[in-house]
């Protein structure tokens, strides 16, 4: 139904979004502290809404740009959250 | 008919350009060194390929009524994503996440300092508080009369009221002290 050109876009766009998702996981796994963890979460929060927004753009249709809104909205509480109460849990020399 | 044709290529390629940004958040999350610098990777491109994707979407479903939505959609994202990125990186700077090597220069530090002297001042504000109370018990009953009396002692109710030692002489109360400090 779409043309050719959107196909080959689809499909660039997926092995890009794929590939960075990827590498936003191997941060959150590899990341020391908990607050890597948590910026690596934002960014792949931002990966499925650019999924998301990518293929709402190729089928031409809107079903799921509210939920591109509450996942920003969830990624953004969720890392405050965590800001909020993360504490030093090293040995401290004093 | 190549109107269509155009705004097509036009919004095809802010998708892959958009996508390209989120690949670029995510690799400068991966390769740089420190939490502070991976902020910076983790949140400009995740804001500007947003902008692109949006323009991608706008553009492809060719109707003003998405519109609205979409720049609501971009500046909840533009709003929120900084803020949350400052409070994760104030929480490093608290939790010692940063490496001093890596920061040409830490604004921060003064003003750290000055508040740790604050901190260290009144601290020893007190305690030469509890020394001089210490030193002559008459004080130190009066204020706990005045205590009792229901009216608040001037200054810090915390350090002033000593009256778990009255046993102790006023001699060994500030040889204690000097040993601890």
């Amino acid at each position: 139904m779409n043309s050719p050109f959107m196909e080959v876009v689809l499909v660039i766009v997926t092995v890009v979004l794929a590939f960075s998702a990827a590498v936003a996981i191997s941060r959150i796994v590899k990341g020391p502290s908990i607050l890597d963890r948590v910026i690596a979460i934002d960014v792949l929060l931002a990966i499925v809404c650019a999924g998301l927004i990518a293929d709402m753009a190729v089928r031409k249709h809107q079903a799921n740009l509210t939920l591109v809104i509450i996942i920003s909205l969830v990624g953004f509480i969720g890392s405050v959250t965590v800001a909020r109460f993360v504490i030093d849990r090293r040995t401290h020399e004093h | 008919m190549n109107t269509d044709l155009v705004l097509e290529i036009v919004a095809g390629l802010c998708l892959v350009l958009g996508a390209l940004m989120s690949l670029a958040a995510a690799i400068g999350l991966l390769r740089f060194p420190d939490l502070l610098s991976r902020m910076h990777a983790a949140t400009k491109p995740q804001v500007f390929g947003l902008l692109l994707l949006l323009i991608g979407l706008a553009l492809q479903l060719r109707s003003w009524a998405a519109v609205p939505v979409l720049i609501i959609a971009w500046l909840f994202q533009l709003l929120t994503v900084p803020v949350s990125a400052h409070m994760v990186g104030r929480a490093g700077y608290r939790t010692k996440h940063l490496h001093r090597e890596t920061l040409s220069v830490d604004d921060l530090d003064a003003v750290v300092q000055k508040a740790a002297a604050e901190e260290a001042e009144r601290r020893k504000a007190d305690a030469a508080e509890e020394a001089a109370l210490a030193a002559d018990p008459e004080l130190a009953a009066e204020l706990a009369a005045e205590g009792d009396a229901g009216k608040k002692p001037a200054g810090k109710p915390k350090g002033v009221l000593r009256t778990k030692e009255p046993k102790e002489t006023a001699a060994k109360a500030s040889a204690k002290r000097r040993r601890e400090s």
